[in-house]
């Protein structure tokens, strides 16, 4: 026997992770679709660092493996940073990556809900200052590479290094546009001709906006869901388009559109599945309004005037730093007392 | 125990300026990126310390109390100076790598704090022994995460022995893993922090274990089921 309400929605961290992995399968399917089946390998790959490193650390800190194991976070966390990484980074970056997102961001501060940091930005972070060459060679999507790689060439190249005989690193890699845009800019080109460059596509990159689409695509899912509310990816998204908005009416020569900020690189990803992460970020609405405004302001900043072609990793882990005083400052008031 | 036994636990363990009472974390943190940067760094602290703890002994009833800290202070500054010129003098290309940092051993609070904590109460001999046991203990911290850090980021043991030893000590220079391709978080600032944090939570460990075994009766052997 059941006691009343009967209209209970039976949700649980598991329930919760598996629809995030969900909403990420369209912008997965994208992904295979412009940059080759390399990103399975990779996820693949960071999925099972993930898991057995979680298992590995919760044995060390003798808590209970398989509820933990279970509720799925980890496995979002490997793939947040899979997704983030350049396909056809080598394993051991991979690896490296994750297990320092798991055990040091995650499991060092106490496991699920206790991270003061996004685990995967973390790692991300990480491997980035650690790795810049590495981090910032980006193969070239589909339609523009000069050869092609199959899933067991791209695999080779993951694990090996190594090439299919006659193609050369140069053939298969292309700057991103945020890092283009930067470079030409310092060499006194303005934005509109820097944009007819042929790796620039319709908003963003060529190919890769229509990952960042279908990051949206699923983003929208997870709102739907009622996984996430709306503050963090309006807020974020309204406020980067506004300020990106804001220096493009004020020199359109150097600053780039908001539109292409909006499809560039891990802007989509950040609103929907990173900045959104629940332990980590604030609770009060106007909290996530602030903190997804911050992390906005962040980012267009490095991709302006930064050394780092995008600057979301950063943004996010500074405005993580900002939550307990976000968090102090936005309390709601409490019903029936005074403010 | 004795005396000296107890001062000698103190530094090296109990209250370890490094992993306990974290004091002097600037040099700690900044010039550990390897180990013999840690362990030069390490002993000019513990020289700079051993001297002043012993020549703030002796006048310690003659200075008065509410301008001792200027006193130490100047009593410091005067031997850092002596080390400073000296490791100028004789290991200069060491000298040129750890820079600021000599000098800088006068503001490091862990000399003032022993120099105010211990000497200005005690005579010279057990003050001696502890400031250069207390410059010991932060020397092995120093040292041990110079040596993390060095191993991590560089894939190399004792890089840089040759600004203290001569250009012949490089043959002595380990590279563990030919061809590492570094790691250089490890050298850099975040992981001077990541690292210290390992050495607390290990020496912690350490202690954890050692008060358990010292306080919990032996266990019966519990029957089979």
């Amino acid at each position: 026997m059941t006691r009343s309400p009967y209209l209970v929605e039976k949700t649980s961290v598991s329930i919760v992770m598996l629809k995030v992995l969900l909403a990420l399968i369209p912008g997965v399917i994208a992904y295979v679709w412009v940059f080759g089946t390399g990103i399975l390998i990779t996820l693949a790959l960071a999925t099972v660092t993930a898991i057995v490193s979680e298992a590995l650390v919760l044995k060390l800190r003798q808590r209970p493996v398989m509820p933990f194991l279970l509720d799925g976070s980890a496995v979002v966390t490997a793939w947040l940073l899979a997704l983030s990484l350049p396909p056809l980074a080598p394993w051991w970056l991979i690896v490296l990556g994750t297990l320092f997102a798991i055990v040091v961001a995650k499991q060092l501060y106490g496991g699920l809900g206790y991270n003061p940091f996004n685990p995967a930005m973390v790692g991300y972070a990480v491997l980035l200052i650690s790795f810049p060459v590495l981090m910032t060679q980006w193969p070239a999507p589909g339609v523009l590479a000069g050869a092609h790689l199959g899933f067991m060439d791209q695999l080779a190249y993951i694990f090996g290094r190594h090439l299919p005989a006659g193609v050369t690193l140069d053939a298969i890699s292309s700057a991103t546009p945020l890092d283009y845009l930067k470079t030409q800019l310092t060499l006194q080109h303005q934005v509109a001709d820097i944009t007819q460059s042929s790796i620039f596509g319709f908003m963003g990159a060529k190919g890769g906006e229509f990952v960042t689409a279908a990051y949206l695509l699923g983003g929208l899912y997870m709102w739907q869901q009622r996984i996430i509310t709306w503050h963090i990816p309006v807020a974020f998204l309204g406020t980067l388009a506004l300020m990106a908005g804001i220096f493009h009416l004020f020199d359109a020569t150097q600053y780039a559109s908001p539109q292409f900020h909006l499809f560039s690189r891990a802007a989509m990803l950040c609103a929907f599945f990173i900045a959104t992460d629940p332990v980590s970020g604030p609770t009060t609405p106007n909290g996530k309004l602030i903190f997804a405004a911050g992390i906005a302001i962040i980012t267009l900043m490095i991709r302006q005037y930064g050394g780092y072609p995008d600057g979301v990793a950063f943004a996010v882990l500074l405005m993580n730093l900002c939550v307990p005083l976000i968090d102090m400052y936005t309390q709601p008031r409490v019903f029936g007392h005074d403010k | 125990m004795s005396q000296y036994g107890e001062i000698v636990e103190n530094g090296l363990w109990k209250q370890n300026p490094g992993v306990v009472q974290l004091l002097g974390l600037c040099p700690t943190l900044a010039v550990t990126s390897t180990a013999v940067n840690g362990l030069s760094l390490g002993i000019a602290t513990s020289l700079v310390m051993a001297l002043s703890n012993a020549s703030v002994s002796p006048v310690r009833k003659l200075v008065p109390d509410e301008i001792r800290i200027p006193v130490f202070i100047l009593i410091i500054a005067a031997l850092v100076t002596v080390v400073d010129l000296t490791m100028n003098a004789y290991f200069h290309p060491l000298y040129n790598v750890l820079g600021i940092f000599i000098p800088l051993i006068v503001t490091n609070c862990i000399v003032l704090a022993r120099v105010e904590a211990f000497a200005a109460k005690n005579p010279v001999t057990p003050s001696a022994l502890d400031g250069f046991v207390m410059g010991l203990g932060l020397t092995f911290v120093l040292t041990l995460l110079g040596a993390m850090r060095e191993f991590v980021g560089k894939g190399t043991v004792l890089s840089g022995l040759d600004l203290v030893f001569g250009p012949e000590a490089k043959a002595l220079v380990w590279q563990v893993i030919p061809d590492y391709p570094g790691f250089l978080l490890a050298i850099l600032p975040p992981g001077a922090f990541i690292g210290l944090g390992l050495l607390i939570a290990g020496r912690n460990w350490v202690e954890q274990r050692r008060t358990a075994a010292q306080t919990v009766p032996p266990l019966v052997p519990s029957p089979s089921h």
